[in-house]
């Protein structure tokens, strides 16, 4: 069963990827301007020079095949090389990804630690005060946009990761705390308060293990919500991460880099997802 | 109504109400320069103060709200309308239909919305008349911003399918796209309705998240987010507090909107 289930989320893996592949080749390929290339404005090259360069955008006219050529290059281990920067897509990848994973990484473990720790404490105080507290944070912090969380924390000397963690506490905490609430409600949670258990012990060992599942999926998704954050973070606190790149290569036009950067980022949302999902499993299997 | 809701009502009401009256309230228009005022403070001539090139900033609030304000609902539609039309028929229609709506749909979900948003507006020229950029920034809100929704009216549409005056009136004839439009559709409204309202401060705050990566709205028509972009040149935060009277606007803005969806959110879970 188990097999099957990882099996089924690589699967899904694999067909996204080479979807969302072809999906970005094709707007890729669609997009105004891709027929022009600057280098054919050199006035150093002669008509045979650039009559080879039109040949070899022509070449790339059907979607398919660029798709395939793109495909089979990425297969290689090429990736293209940057219009903008210069360099190949495989080396800026190489030199950025480790910076955003860190980011990331520590923005979603401080976000969770945050959500954990105001979900736990309101659900064991239980005081109306410290709830309507709560309530108000999140439902302030939601309503301030991503990129002006990221550019306070530039003025206020606030690390990257904390500004993720910011971004995505108050969304995650509304869902956590509704889950927890609702498993409150569960009857054997209830008999369990009347026979007078301790409000720790209901917590911990009838509370969490009913919401432990549906928590992870959560946190599956915010990792979604962590690598949106991640882009007006690095972009306007100037941290070279993927983030970083995704804006840069936006503002500079430069789509076969920002081909590749979507293929990575569904592939890594897509991977948390799918972890989160075959963890849930397995805990819901011991449960049971 | 409660209490906090009907102030939501009246503070938006209030925003909407000045933000139309622009054209009387405004000293100046939103484009036009002072020379011999450039970068003041607030003062009697220029309430909030100029911007960098001797812009009004309060004439510039009045205007940018208006923008920010009146397309955020036409995205909204447009987001709504593509969501009933593929989640509501795909689930309406079931089966591999339904299927591949979902699929496509999470392909889109796969992808953090802030940076499907960019590298779709990234695709489209980047250098062009201001009208046409905000036109692009909310034709793309409204054309991305669909998937959350079409799930939930894909759930709704195949609970409808399965219902039992759909099945009675299957059963009496009707059959097809007018047992869609006449039955079905109308009967998702409530969700409709809650998916409309909840888009609208979604893409109110993501309109502010591009202006201020440089990837929304272009100069020299104000937005929330373009007025926003202002905060990057700031050192401290005390330094020029009414450069923040767009965030704090936004804010309250996005707030009303929470308190006044609070039992919208219900319908549309």
């Amino acid at each position: 069963m188990l097999r099957r289930k990882i099996a089924r989320h690589g699967l899904i893996l694999v067909a996204t990827a080479l979807l969302g592949g072809f999906l970005s080749a094709a707007m890729v390929r669609l997009a105004p301007g891709f027929d022009t290339d600057e280098a054919a404005l050199d006035p150093h090259l002669n008509s045979q020079s650039i009559q080879a360069l039109r040949q070899a955008r022509t070449e790339q006219h059907n979607i398919f095949r660029f798709y395939l050529h793109s495909l089979r290059l990425a297969l290689h281990g090429d990736l293209g090389t940057s219009i903008s920067l210069k360099q190949p897509v495989g080396a800026l990848f190489q030199d950025r990804f480790p910076l955003t994973l860190r980011l990331v990484s520590l923005g979603l473990l401080m976000g969770w630690a945050a959500v954990m720790a105001l979900v736990f404490t309101t659900a064991l105080l239980r005081v109306t005060a410290y709830d309507l507290f709560a309530i108000f944070l999140t439902g302030l912090l939601i309503c301030v946009p991503a990129a002006v969380l990221a550019l306070l924390s530039v003025l206020w000397n606030i690390p990257g990761a904390l500004a993720i963690a910011l971004i995505i506490f108050p969304r995650d905490y509304r869902y956590a705390r509704n889950l927890v609430n609702k498993a409150y409600s569960l009857p054997h949670i209830v008999t369990a308060r009347a026979k007078g258990l301790s409000e720790l012990r209901i917590l911990f060992w009838h509370v969490v293990p009913s919401t432990g599942p549906q928590l992870l999926a959560l946190a599956g998704v915010s990792v979604s919500l962590a690598i949106g954050a991640a882009i007006p973070v690095e972009a306007l606190c100037g941290l070279a991460g993927i983030g970083q790149l995704a804006w840069q290569a936006a503002l500079a036009r430069d789509l076969p880099l920002l081909m590749n950067i979507t293929v990575l980022v569904t592939l890594v949302t897509l991977l948390a997802n799918s972890s989160a999902d075959v963890i849930g499993h397995v805990w819901r299997g011991q449960q049971a | 109504m409660s209490f906090w809701r009907k102030i939501a009502c009246g503070v938006l009401l209030l925003v909407v109400a000045v933000s139309l009256a622009a054209n009387w309230l405004a000293p100046a228009g939103y484009a036009k320069q002072d020379r011999e005022a450039v970068g003041e403070p607030p003062s009697h001539a220029h309430w909030l103060g100029t911007d960098e090139i001797g812009r009004d900033r309060f004439a510039r609030v009045l205007y940018g709200t208006r923008i920010s304000l009146f397309l955020a609902p036409a995205a909204a539609l447009i987001s709504t309308l593509l969501a009933a039309l593929v989640g509501g028929l795909a689930g309406y229609l079931g089966g591999a239909w339904a299927r591949a709506a979902m699929t496509v749909t999470d392909l889109f979900l796969s992808l953090p919305w802030l940076f499907l948003l960019i590298t779709v507006r990234a695709i489209l020229p980047l250098n062009v008349s201001p009208a046409f950029s905000v036109l692009v920034t909310f034709l793309i809100l409204g054309l991305l911003g669909w998937t959350a929704a079409a799930r939930v009216l894909c759930a709704t549409g195949g609970s409808l399918r399965n219902s039992d005056f759909v099945r009675q009136a299957r059963a009496s004839g009707i059959r097809g796209t007018r047992l869609f439009w006449i039955h079905v559709l109308p009967n998702m409204k409530p969700v409709l309705y809650a998916q409309f309202w909840i888009s609208i401060p979604a893409f109110i705050l993501s309109e502010a998240n591009l202006g201020i990566l440089g990837l929304g709205v272009a100069e020299p028509l104000p937005s929330w987010g373009s007025l926003l972009k202002e905060l990057e040149g700031l050192v401290s935060v005390g330094e020029e507090p009414w450069k923040f009277v767009p965030l704090v606007l936004l804010v309250v803005v996005v707030t009303s909107f929470q308190l006044v969806l609070s039992k919208q959110d219900e319908v549309a879970a």
